[in-house]
């Protein structure tokens, strides 16, 4: 077990290879479908222009994704009436949906670590060796266990786009994950899909 | 008529936060089937402790607590508008107790309605009337990630080499787990339908993941049929969470729909490993749940 601590510096990503168990510490924040397309139309491509506390935003986050990590995920969360919020059940979401927008999103923001679930494809693993960055693999369904290393919910951002989908910002301790995708090109989810479907061919010539 | 809205709430509860033993037995024999400090064994692990811990704290097993989908069969004299408002309030009450993520998203404004009420199928209730006194809520939770990667074909389909029979039904349902990799929480359970249009063939898929994990189909052909999808998915590899390993489906449920003569579909719906559904039933005064 590799322990992480936020933010990450190249040579602490660089060390890490696939199939690393990781228990990584510090400040995060969460970003899925709506926050993803946000980020690239608004600030990385600008296609849109910025709206309502879009700049606001984008300069409070912009120095926690630097070095930082991004979390696929849609908590659920207690106390939204008090503000006093504590996550209650908080695993990982697919993270194959961001792959139109992950690799730009790492670059501009030197984001050093991704997690999700599912993997990602070639366009992502190209930006974990750009950034240099890696992807960390939570466990999918596990979301009660995961919610346990979360200290403390530091604040949210565009609470707007809804509970799921806002950029809850986080303190995490030893969160569990396994490097799937690393910056050196290696990805354990390319591995899987190649062997599956080497088999699933061998499956389709059985006589039924 | 009696208000069941607390009932439906600690039914909710139950759904969401503690897993049915079936389930929980099947993911215990992975565990113990996949190798010795495995990352398949340690995800299958980790898998059952949360297991536990949800079950302990009333907590979701699962942040996706996807689309509710009831299942009302109420005997003569039940109002099923009344049924239906008691569903909708016990699902925003469960929401505001954290037992479920609020989910429902307006597709065109993209606003979250906040309190999981949605338009009319969400929450998915169907109803149906059925002889005798006794009254059953069946409630499953399919989270979004399973969700996408279902998959519907339509026989003949010439890339795969599936015609219109049993055949080309193991093909096209191999390919769907083989295109799904880990992304659906393997290991899964597979809902599949043969036949119907395209809208009642997606709807078997689910209906058929309501049947125990352990029985058997009454069918032979498809009780041969399931086992053996289920054991050539685990020959693919896939492994809990796609990260390779012996456990890839626990189990395959298969129905038949009639069709028209010009289509064959085949649908499947992936359930992750969080297969949460359970049942409450009233008899008179009394409510017990399963």
């Amino acid at each position: 077990m590799k322990t992480l601590t936020l933010p990450i510096s190249n040579e602490a990503i660089l060390d890490l290879h696939k199939g690393d168990p990781v228990a990584l510490s510090g400040v995060m924040m969460l970003g899925r479908d709506t926050v993803h397309k946000w980020l690239y139309e608004t600030f990385v491509r600008q296609t849109r222009q910025p709206q309502d506390d879009d700049l606001e935003v984008y300069e409070a986050i912009k120095p926690l994704l630097n070095g930082g990590a991004i979390y696929h995920c849609g908590p659920v969360v207690a106390g939204l009436d008090t503000k006093d919020y504590r996550f209650v059940a908080a695993g990982p979401t697919t993270s194959i949906r961001e792959e139109p927008y992950q690799a730009d999103v790492m670059r501009y923001f030197n984001v050093k670590a991704v997690i999700g679930k599912g993997g990602m494809g070639p366009k992502t693993l190209q930006g974990c060796q750009d950034a240099p960055g890696v992807y960390l693999h939570a466990i999918g369904g596990a979301a009660s266990l995961i919610a346990q290393t979360v200290v403390k919910v530091l604040g949210v951002h565009k609470l707007s786009f809804g509970v799921p989908e806002a950029m809850w910002v986080i303190e995490v301790k030893d969160f569990p994950a396994v490097v799937t995708m690393d910056a050196h090109g290696q990805s354990q989810h390319a591995v899987i899909e190649q062997q599956s479907k080497a088999e699933f061919e061998r499956l389709l010539a059985v006589p039924f | 008529m009696r208000d069941l809205t607390e009932s439906l709430i600690e039914l909710i509860r139950r759904t969401s936060t503690d897993l049915s033993p079936d389930v929980q037995q099947s993911l215990e024999q992975a565990r113990d089937r996949e190798e010795r400090g495995s990352a398949a064994q340690s995800a299958l692990i980790t898998i059952l402790d949360n297991v536990e811990l949800s079950r302990k704290n009333s907590t979701p097993i699962c942040q996706d607590t996807g689309t509710p989908i009831f299942y009302v069969r109420y005997p003569e004299g039940w109002s099923t508008r009344r049924l239906r408002e008691q569903i909708r309030s016990a699902i925003a009450a469960a929401t505001k107790k954290s037992y479920l993520r609020p989910n429902a998203v307006d597709s065109l404004t993209d606003k979250n309605s906040g309190n999981n009420l949605g338009d009319d199928a969400f929450p998915t209730i169907h109803f149906e009337e059925v002889e005798g006194d006794e009254l059953t809520v069946e409630l499953m939770l399919k989270g979004g990630g399973c969700e996408n990667v279902g998959a519907q074909y339509s026989l003949p389909n010439s890339q795969l080499g599936a015609g219109r029979d049993l055949s080309g039904v193991r093909k096209v349902v191999l390919d769907a787990v083989q295109r799904a990799q880990g992304q659906g929480c393997a290991p899964g359970i597979l809902g599949v339908s043969i036949g119907g249009d395209r809208g009642s063939s997606y709807y078997a898929s689910k209906e058929v993941l309501f049947r125990p994990l352990a029985d058997e189909n009454a069918n032979p052909d498809l009780a041969k049929l399931e086992q053996r999808l289920t054991d050539e998915s685990n020959q693919l590899g896939i492994g809990p969470m796609g990260f390779g390993g012996k456990t890839t489906v626990l189990a395959t449920k298969i129905t038949g729909r009639h069709r028209l003569p010009a289509s064959f579909f085949v649908s499947v719906s992936y359930m992750c490993w969080a297969h949460r559904h359970r049942k409450l039933t009233v008899r008179g005064e009394e409510v017990s749940y399963e």
